[in-house]
């Protein structure tokens, strides 16, 4: 068994704080009181460790989940899993849920009046191999409308929940598209104050791998806590 | 070469769909000593509605070498890492889980660890999830507990599951996120 990792601290702005009012949702729900700072604890440097049965083996693509093919523009997501000294992080399992190509989620609060897709569930699960690759097959998510100000639409996004190694490492996050124009608009996306890591979460096209008469190609690169160097190592 | 970890979204209204099909309402638990305990509450807002869109995950350890490697245990697909379980709110709020006590111990540092489990907190309007911890009333330990010295003694409740009058087993524990009962969330 690996040590279990004593992480580095979070950089001041490259995460999102817990208010953010534009976005209108966090002002009831965020935190008001200081965060107490734990010490580095076992409960935290450890987490769960999910197996390759947790995984069917076509979870990776969102397009072969119902008899037919969905409508859409279909994609290939892939990219790397790296910890904050750049080592890939093996084996972690990464979830992911989207809208269809109308902009439709399936599910019964997603009161937008635009078309189900039978053939798209729009769920999916990878976990990344030795180099710390993971691969999805989907269609590209449409842009949807929501109340949070006057004529607020979602910019077209992916969301990716990673268990890494150690429960500290944890992400939930959202992939969005390159050159989209809701992007400037968007309080979610913008609630990052860090330009640097808020530019990150958008994919970039990936000539590479996109598939001849098939389907475009995006990368999208993920970067999770990691342990706190030792002078070893630097 | 040192790379700035990636941003955290919100979760967002619809998780379920990509959630849910880890949901559990029973954490499975190497240890074989342990009463197994359910553990219920609400989560309220800042207005002191319920919050029926949130996701919680709950993670003990046990002892760290009983932690299967991965593809260790030949399990069904269905199965969930021991000392993990991810429940969601229903539309009251509520949520429910079981799951065996865990024991006290003492970290690599010599400090005194009481029965404890870790929950992420994860919900539409939350940018980050946050982190928390369930110890439970009544508990010796808790006097002794490292993580407990850290919480101003009048806060120190939010985060004890209590026992209802006449139930041992079902352990009551509502996370507040805001107010004169804010529950103490952590950060590491």
């Amino acid at each position: 068994m690996v040590e279990p990792p004593i992480f580095r601290k979070v950089v001041t702005g490259t995460q999102p704080n817990y208010l953010h009012p534009e976005y209108r949702s966090s002002v009831k729900r965020a935190p008001t009181r200081p965060l107490i700072v734990l010490p580095p604890t076992l409960s935290e440097r450890t987490g769960p460790v999910f197996g390759q049965h947790t995984v069917g083996a076509s979870d990776h693509d969102l397009t072969v989940q119902h008899a037919r093919e969905p409508l859409g523009e279909r994609i290939v997501v892939s990219g790397r899993l790296l910890d904050e000294g750049g080592k890939p992080v093996q084996g972690a399992l990464i979830e992911v849920w989207q809208a269809n190509a109308a902009g439709r989620y399936k599910h019964k609060m997603d009161q937008h009046q635009a078309p189900l897709d039978p053939n798209f569930s729009g769920f999916g699960r990878v976990l990344t191999d030795a180099e710390g690759r993971y691969r999805l097959v989907s269609i590209k998510p449409g842009a949807y409308p929501w109340r949070n100000h006057a004529n607020a639409w979602r910019p077209a996004h992916i969301h990716f929940s990673i268990f890494g190694a150690g429960l500290l490492s944890r992400l939930v996050t959202q992939m969005y598209f390159p050159g989209d124009p809701l992007l400037a608009y968007d309080p979610i996306f913008n609630c990052i104050p860090d330009e640097r890591a808020k530019q990150r979460l958008i994919s970039t096209f990936d000539w590479e791998n996109t598939l001849p008469e098939f389907a475009l190609g995006y990368r999208f690169d993920i970067v999770l806590r990691g342990r706190e160097a030792t002078p070893m190592e630097e | 070469m040192s790379r700035l970890p990636t941003a955290s979204q919100t979760v967002g209204p619809f998780f379920s769909i990509g959630l849910s099909a880890l949901c559990r309402e029973s954490i499975e638990c190497a240890a074989e000593e342990g009463r197994r305990v359910t553990i219920r509450g609400r989560i309220l807002d800042g207005d002191g509605e319920p919050v029926p869109d949130a996701v919680l995950e709950i993670w003990q350890i046990e002892d760290v070498a009983k932690q299967p490697e991965p593809g260790e245990r030949n399990i069904e697909r269905a199965s969930l890492p021991f000392g993990f379980g991810r429940v969601a709110t229903n539309e009251s709020g509520e949520f429910q889980f079981s799951t065996k006590k865990p024991a006290a111990r003492r970290d690599v540092d010599g400090a005194v660890h009481a029965p404890h489990l870790v929950v992420l907190v994860l919900m539409r309007g939350l940018l980050r999830h946050l982190l928390t911890r369930i110890y439970f009333a009544g508990e010796p330990a808790n006097a002794e507990d490292s993580v407990l010295k850290l919480v101003p003694a009048e806060r120190r409740q939010t985060l004890l599951a209590m026992a209802p009058s006449g139930s041992e087993d079902t352990l009551l524990w509502n996370i507040h996120l805001q107010g004169q009962r804010e529950t103490v969330f952590f950060e590491a």
